[in-house]
């Protein structure tokens, strides 16, 4: 007997693809990638968006994620990308979403995609990392001591085992302030970290690791980090609007496979 | 003891602030934050009573749990009262817990779970019964209800261990047995009033006990003989009943929940939209305790359904939907329930399962319609047991040419694979019978290769070991040892592979023997056995349910310990078989099935009779009817679905037209 190929007419074209930044935040910052990716695909079908399927027995809504944060982490800009098989309006497309969705993933930005790939513009990462009971001068000082290092080798635990990763190369700009909530006669640190996206990323857990082995800064409370931006990287270190080159292209400027 | 008051007395905490600094450092923490897509918190002082639901088993298999879901619902709907849920933690989170002296808490708003009213815990297994202990001991609610007062939540076990719910009878202050939906909304109300009155705990116990139909242990006493034997069971209350009936809904359609079903956002074991589309069964498998303690059979309509499904897919955006029921392919209308269903969905990519199917009720045009949006990459289905004899024995009818026939024609329609489910150290069983399973794979593969010309097909089968259960006929049976079970499978295994050609397509996948002994106890145990389960408890014993933390030994020894001075031990508890004229310890609670009626049964099995089912067949006075005044529901209504559009689409009219 042949092989069995799926029946029906192939998947309908992608007539328009769609740019979202969404945020994790307070407890649902515990949802892992793949539990986002779940509640997305089941938020896509409550909101009847028309999405374009792969081909094949078990088609899939065609979803491109971006970069996605580690668990645990909060983040205010995520990008994901997703192809329609009708066209649709982008505000609209974002507020049913943003209602299809548990509170705390919010989806806050969609615009049509432009040329070129949103993965190709996300070369750096800005990140801010709460340290509750740290103050500010013993932050001030690791990170001092960290940034005269070239090279910084931490470990991680990943599936397949330890593995050693550079946490200070990709480290653009790394500076500690005072909480803003903060008493100031008290005051806990807060670091502003911008890293290059590399391969393997270097997440904040990485560098506070690297503070924990060049300074011994060990906050007692586990610190609590929130990606603030991601995106291009300005010659001043600073961390651009990754859609900003889709607001200013010509709508269906891009081209569709 | 004073009574409980509520509206805000005592302002009730969030914990989250406390867990929080901990979550990263147990793993999936997900599981433990809530605010899942139609999860409830409401406001703790504006309603009279609070209700904590916990299914005593990690989030990600309770979460799914229709019980606790439909209960939720039903509650969050009254305007008097409020549900959260909770679950078992982790022995990873559980000490931390304990390390920072956090307690036990509720997913929704994460309070405590001592500030409730009500603590409802639903058992669909015995091998949560220390999950709950570990629950109550992190709430700082007091393990004995006999040391528990007014400010402690009243624990209340529900599900199906309720119908012997002896060995916790320490454990918890009331039990209900049978559907929650209607005595849940008796409880509520007994609970508002007495909180108003200023009861006692022991005066709202008594109020539970003669006015809502639960169950409350310490207004019984058990006597035992100098034998080991119980020799009564008697209320020590004048106002209480003699036996405590199980609760019944009758109309299903009146009960369309859960309708906004909880969509987690952590992985869990049944990601899918489930609708329960009958309740009861009356095939009479005589293992099979849901079949005997849920009767009569109760339909759902086909326009209910169609509503529940319609509903419960734009709540959630499942793409599965479950029909779900002891017997789904039984009910009356299934064809056009899963034919109507298909073609509404055809578009939407929705498939449909069938999670239990029996192999005379199947056939290909409902395997083709379940399959129209999904995979056809296997089929399930439970013969239960090896030779045409222990079938006969057991009262589940299949026969082997059914079995090969549906099979093949399976086979031949594409699908590839097909799962076998059995049981092994049945009551009268022989090695013979067992190893006839081989020949049954052996003749499924070859079957299947004929009908589907590739030899590239599989069989897997699937066995445990057979647990004897209360208020069905195999209650007086002697439980198979471990020994004898794991001996069987491993004869099995071998004939198996036997044959190299046949086996290597076959899969064996087994539970040996020594936790269904466990469970065994667990099933048919009485108030004794509460010391066991607490001494297991305080030795470390969690999630018995889970193969990688339960303990055998730790069971063994407890067992032997605290059985040392008594007449009874392990073996009179589970493979000792009774007689006729004995005690048993769930004599008291009443499943509507007469025991004579059940008695004879067993009689029949030994016999190797078959009994029909009162479906189609005259009513034969199992005793659930008459007993309890419900009768059975069922179709064909005629009806067909509501035209309810596919979820999404024309809801929200999102696509602009060029």
């Amino acid at each position: 007997m042949a092989p069995r190929t799926p029946d029906g007419p192939p998947p309908a074209p992608v007539v328009q693809r769609v740019r979202l930044r969404y945020a994790k935040r307070g407890r649902l910052r515990f949802t892992s990638h793949r539990d986002f990716a779940r509640a997305f695909e089941r938020a896509l079908r409550r909101a009847g968006v028309p999405m374009a399927y792969s081909a094949g027995f078990t088609p899939h809504p065609r979803v491109s994620y971006v970069g996605a944060s580690p668990t645990g982490v909060a983040s205010e800009a995520e990008y994901l990308e997703i192809a329609l098989a009708e066209r649709v309006d982008v505000e609209r497309l974002r507020t049913v979403l943003d209602a299809a969705l548990p509170d705390g993933l919010d989806v806050l930005e969609a615009v049509e995609a432009g040329p070129g790939s949103l993965a190709e513009r996300i070369a750096a990462s800005r990140w801010h990392i709460d340290l509750p009971g740290v103050p500010v001068e013993a932050a001030a000082a690791a990170v001092a001591a960290l940034l005269a290092r070239s090279e910084v080798l931490v470990e991680r635990l990943t599936k397949e085992g330890r593995r050693h990763l550079d946490a200070r190369a990709a480290i653009v700009r790394l500076a500690a302030s005072r909480a803003v909530a903060d008493d100031p006669a008290g005051g806990h640190a807060i670091l502003d970290l911008v890293v290059r996206q590399v391969t393997p990323a270097v997440r904040p857990d990485d560098v506070l690791a690297a503070l924990r082995s060049v300074a011994g800064l060990a906050p007692a409370v586990p610190p609590l980090a929130v990606r603030v931006a991601q995106g291009p990287l300005g010659d001043a270190g600073e961390v651009g609007d990754p859609l900003a080159a889709d607001r200013t292209a010509e709508p269906g400027a891009a081209a569709f496979p | 003891m004073r009574g409980r008051t509520y509206s805000g007395a005592v302002p009730v905490a969030n914990l989250f602030p406390l867990l929080e600094p901990l979550l990263p450092r147990v793993s999936k923490p997900i599981q433990y934050v809530g605010g899942e897509l139609n999860a409830r918190v409401k406001d703790w002082d504006a309603v009279a009573v609070h209700w904590a639901l916990m299914y005593p088993d990690a989030y990600e298999v309770g979460l799914p749990n229709q019980g606790t879901q439909i209960l939720y619902e039903v509650i969050n709907e009254r305007d008097d009262a409020l549900a959260e849920r909770t679950y078992a933690v982790w022995p990873d989170l559980e000490r931390l817990l304990r390390e920072h002296g956090i307690s036990q808490f509720t997913v929704d708003a994460h309070r405590p779970v001592g500030a409730f009213d009500l603590l409802g815990v639903s058992f669909p297994t015995e091998l949560g019964y220390t999950n709950l202990l570990t629950a109550l001991d992190l709430a700082a609610i007091p393990l004995h209800a006999s040391d528990r007062d007014g400010s402690h939540p009243i624990v209340v076990a529900g599900g199906h261990c309720s119908f012997n719910p002896e060995p916790i009878a320490d454990f918890v202050d009331a039990v209900v047995l049978g559907d929650g939906e209607q005595v849940v909304g008796a409880i509520t109300d007994v609970v508002r009033q007495a909180k108003q009155d200023g009861a006692s705990r022991e005066e709202t116990l008594l109020r539970l006990a003669t006015s809502a139909g639960v169950y409350v242990p310490r207004f019984y006493d058990v006597r035992y003989r100098d034998d080991g034997q119980i020799a009564a069971v008697s209320p020590n209350r004048e106002a209480v009943p003699a036996r405590v009936a199980k609760h019944t809904v009758m109309n299903l359609d009146e009960w369309p929940y859960p309708k906004t079903p909880l969509v987690p956002l952590a992985e869990s074991v049944h990601e899918r939209m489930s609708v329960e589309i009958f309740r009861g069964c009356t095939r009479g498998c005589r293992f099979c305790q849901a079949g005997m303690i849920t009767r009569p059979v109760r339909e759902r309509s086909i326009a209910g359904i169609g509503e529940m499904v319609a509903q419960g897919l734009c709540a959630t955006g499942f793409e599965e939907v479950g029909l779900l029921s002891l017997s789904s392919a039984d009910h009356s209308e299934i064809g056009e329930i899963t034919r109507q269903l298909a073609d509404r969905y055809e578009d939407a990519r929705v498939s449909l399962s069938l999670p239990s199917t029996r192999v005379d009720a199947f056939n290909i045009d409902l395997a083709n319609e379940l399959s129209r949006n999904g995979r056809r990459s296997g089929l399930t289905f439970a013969p239960e047991g090896g030779s045409e004899r222990l079938r006969r024995v057991i009262n589940k009818m299949v026969s082997k040419q059914d079995l090969i026939r549906t099979v093949s024609t399976a086979y031949a329609h594409g699908w590839r694979q097909v799962k076998l489910y059995f049981m092994c150290g049945l009551p009268t069983e022989t090695d013979e019978d067992v190893l006839e399973i081989a020949a049954m794979a052996h003749d499924v593969i070859r079957a299947g290769r004929e009908a589907s010309g590739s030899r590239d097909i599989r069989c897997t089968v699937s066995i445990g070991a057979f647990v004897p259960k209360p208020h069905t006929p195999f209650q007086w049976a002697a439980q198979s040892d471990p020994q004898t079970v794991d001996d069987r499978l491993r004869m099995l295994r071998e004939a198996i592979n036997a044959d190299r050609s046949l086996g290597r397509n076959v899969g064996m996948r087994y539970h040996d023997g020594e936790p269904s002994l466990i469970e065994g106890l667990l099933s048919r145990g009485d108030r004794r056995v509460g010391a066991v389960i607490e001494a297991v408890w305080r030795d470390g014993g969690r999630f018995d349910g889970w193969r990688e933390h339960f303990c055998y030994e730790r069971w063994t020894r407890c067992a032997a310990e605290v059985f040392a001075d008594q007449q009874v031990d392990l073996a009179w508890f589970t493979t000792r078989e009774r007689d006729a004229d004995e005690v048993l310890p769930w004599d008291h609670l009443d499943s509507g099935l007469d025991k004579q009626w059940l008695w004879d049964d067993w009689q029949d099995a030994l016999g190797e009779f078959e009994q029909d089912d009162c479906r189609w067949t005259p009513c034969f006075d199992c005793g659930v009817c008459s007993n309890l005044g419900t009768d059975i529901q069922m179709g064909p209504t005629g009806g067909s679905l509501a035209p309810a559009p596919p979820p999404g689409r024309s809801l929200l009219p999102l696509a602009t037209r060029p």
